[in-house]
């Protein structure tokens, strides 16, 4: 997974709530492996109609935001399914960032398991973000894990929280389970400990 | 005295094995569910050459893309649907995993084959790379859907890393009227906390209306409980609970039955707990509802009219109501029983198990459907459950569509079983998002009964005038 410390990109704005996963991705293009076709797909409905031409209206087709490596959407991005292709078609067509008020929870984990970094700022500021970069198509956001920070195209800084366990490993680019797996002797133990507690437990599941 | 917990809490304490600098729990998980769409997973898993922990926890069950028509190789929509179910299949056997394959009269969607088969248990934890594993949480589980990357870490170490989810009660006081189901009051509640309500919490569904449903309500309250943002949905054990449990297949049995259940009587939530947040209701104002945009938030009784933009002041809210009408083609003001629908789709992990399917035959019982609809049993068993109580005769009879094999089906439309551009569904499925049931397919989600009477009527149609025949 490659490391995530400060990214400066073009941002676009997308105003909507809830943009679940099945904008993002199309369940009809889930069974896809994961290849390098797989960023094409991205917001393929809100992007394409059903000949394939380009929606005008649909503002990653408009000129001024299609180089656009991070997007400023609204509340609840991502709601919806766990299928983390929503993830893979995202990070595959270019995006790092996401800045919005709330996100699916599932989404937001797997942004972290794949060098994608979520962000939630408070709706006044995403509002205002968003509609800097209505002004000024090709607007520069950056986003600095690092700091913790966010600065809009007009250098307003703006501080974010995020776990510090998730944004260490996106920091290093560290592999999950390789993490985890340090952990193999507590989870032994732990393990051990459970089945003496509850003896049906183990027994039933491993009928 | 100790403090009083929640059965979240007193579930999530017991599967801690450490926490980290961060805060974050190692969680040890009981049970792991795979479908078809796990693929990425086990690939992630082989590329790494890890192998699976504890294959005896992980169940893998294809539902996803399975056909309805039957399993010949001729009902497969493509051969590439039907390699990614042998996909699923090899994976399983070539990690020694629980497999209910094709052919094995058990196999059917997770979420309704876990808890009938007693997979699902009180006060265990249970994951799978699905967001609607949310609905084990009716049996008193911790149950929540995972991605692809957690799906492979489940796999290789049987734990997973998460922060602690904030918690929320949601009572529902009163006895619910005849004549509205669990679908109605889980999209009440959505409709009253919005989608995004529940976002980072765990919720926990109580008081006299949650504890005098069925286990097969249950499942349907708790299933929905990611359309309100939520991580996971609960209801405490009880004796509903353990009388539906006792005997299953995967249940504990004899004298590991009795020490199960004295366990499964001290996860309740005890008295004096706190909740995050607190939310009420009452049951008794609950009506049939009808979802009308593509959010499960938007939604409505059935006596209802849709929303006018121009009565909104907010730009942003109009902008995002035409939106929705555009897509869902509706009128603004229009009353909602005025709306034509095209077809009707009964099943899914929400709507699909023995209960729902004796509510559909109870409106659909000596009429006639006038539009297309399907039913689809929610696993193997439950088809041969309502047949041998004669359902398939009375959906035969009102000329409405029995499907033979069990599966997710139209719910996502991947299988072969979709919703046409532009088409109006009445769906007991779960999402209404733009494009789940198929590109341009309009959903509306209701319950089993209503859609049934909108097979009927071909409009939308208050069960509550058309009970009895
Ligand atoms: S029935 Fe629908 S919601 Fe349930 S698991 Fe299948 S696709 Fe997902």
């Amino acid at each position: 997974m490659e490391p995530f410390t400060c990214f400066t990109a073009a941002a676009v704005p997308m105003d909507q709530d809830n943009i679940d996963t099945d904008q993002i991705l199309p369940a009809r293009h889930l069974m896809m492996p994961r290849d390098e076709r797989y960023g094409g797909y991205v917001f393929k409905d809100l992007r394409l109609d059903q000949d394939g031409n380009e929606i005008e209206s649909f503002i990653l087709n408009q000129d001024g935001f299609r180089p656009s490596r991070i997007i400023v959407a609204a509340h609840n991005f991502g709601c919806g399914s766990s299928r983390e292709g929503a993830v893979f078609t995202l990070v595959d067509a270019g995006f790092r960032a996401i800045i919005a008020t709330s996100f699916g929870d599932i989404f937001y984990n797997n942004s972290f398991n794949n060098g994608l970094l979520p962000v939630v700022l408070p709706e006044e500021t995403v509002q205002l973000l968003r509609q800097q970069l209505h002004e000024g198509a090709g607007a520069e956001v950056t986003v600095d894990l690092e700091a913790q920070t966010v600065t809009g195209p007009d250098q307003s800084v703006y501080p974010f929280e995020i776990d510090a366990h998730r944004r260490n490993r996106l920091l290093k680019g560290l592999d999950a389970v390789g993490y985890t797996l340090q952990y193999v002797y507590d989870i032994t133990t732990f393990e051990g400990q459970y089945s003496d507690d509850a003896p049906w437990e183990l027994s039933t599941a491993q009928q | 005295m100790a403090q009083p917990r929640s059965l979240f809490k007193k579930i999530w304490d017991r599967h801690s094995i450490t926490t980290n600098e961060a805060g974050q729990s190692l969680l040890f998980i009981d049970r792991h569910f795979c479908h078809e769409l796990s693929f990425h997973a086990f690939n992630m898993l082989h590329g790494n050459n890890r192998t699976v922990r504890h294959p005896e926890r992980t169940f893998a069950i294809p539902d996803h893309y399975t056909p309805t028509t039957g399993l010949n190789d001729t009902d497969y929509v493509d051969a590439d649907t039907q390699a990614l179910v042998q996909n699923l299949i090899s994976n399983a056997e070539r990690n020694k995993l629980n497999l209910f394959g094709l052919g094995d009269e058990r196999r059917g969607i997770i979420h309704v084959v876990g808890p009938e088969q007693g997979i699902t248990q009180p006060g265990t934890i249970i994951v799978c790379g699905d967001s609607h594993t949310s609905t084990h949480g009716a049996l008193g589980a911790l149950a929540f859907g995972i991605g692809a990357s957690d799906v492979s870490h489940v796999l290789a170490t049987q734990t997973l890393w998460q922060p602690k989810p904030k918690s929320m009660r949601v009572t529902v006081t009163g006895k619910r009227p005849t004549g509205v189901t669990a679908k109605d009051v889980i999209l009440t509640i959505i409709g009253h906390i919005g989608a995004a309500g529940g976002t980072g919490h765990v919720i926990e569904y109580a008081g006299s209306a949650i504890q005098e449903l069925s286990v097969d309500e249950r499942l349907t309250v708790c299933n929905m409980s990611i359309e309100a943002g939520a991580r996971a949905g609960m209801i405490a054990p009880d004796d509903t609970t353990y009388n539906y449990l006792r005997g299953r297949p995967f249940a504990p049995q004899g004298n590991d039955w009795e020490q199960a259940e004295e366990f499964w009587r001290s996860l309740p939530t005890d008295e004096g707990a706190t909740f995050d947040r607190e939310e009420t209701l009452d049951a008794t104002s609950i009506e049939p509802m009808v979802t009308w945009g593509t959010s499960p938030e938007d939604v409505l009784p059935v006596g209802a009219s849709i929303p006018d933009p121009a009565s909104e002041t907010d730009p942003k809210r109009q902008d995002a109501l035409h939106r929705k009408m555009d897509y869902m083609g509706l009128i603004p003001g229009q009353p909602i029983s005025d709306i034509k629908v095209d077809r009707v789709f009964i099943g899914s992990c929400t709507n699909s198990r023995i209960e729902d399917l004796r509510d559909a035959a109870n409106i659909l019982n000596g009429r006639t459907a006038r539009i297309p609809a399907i039913i689809v049993p929610g696993s193997g068993l439950i088809r041969a459950q309502a047949e041998q109580e004669g359902l398939d005769k009375v959906f035969e009879a009102a000329g409405v569509e029995w499907r033979p094999a069990a599966g997710c089906s139209m719910c996502i439309g991947v299988n072969g079983d979709f919703v046409k551009n532009e088409e109006r569904c009445a769906s007991t499925s779960n999402r209404n998002f733009e494009g789940r049931q198929g590109r341009g397919a309009r959903t509306h989600l209701v319950s089993p009964a209503m859609a049934a009477a909108a097979a009927v009527t071909g409009h939308f149609t208050d069960v509550r005038k058309m009970e009895k025949n």
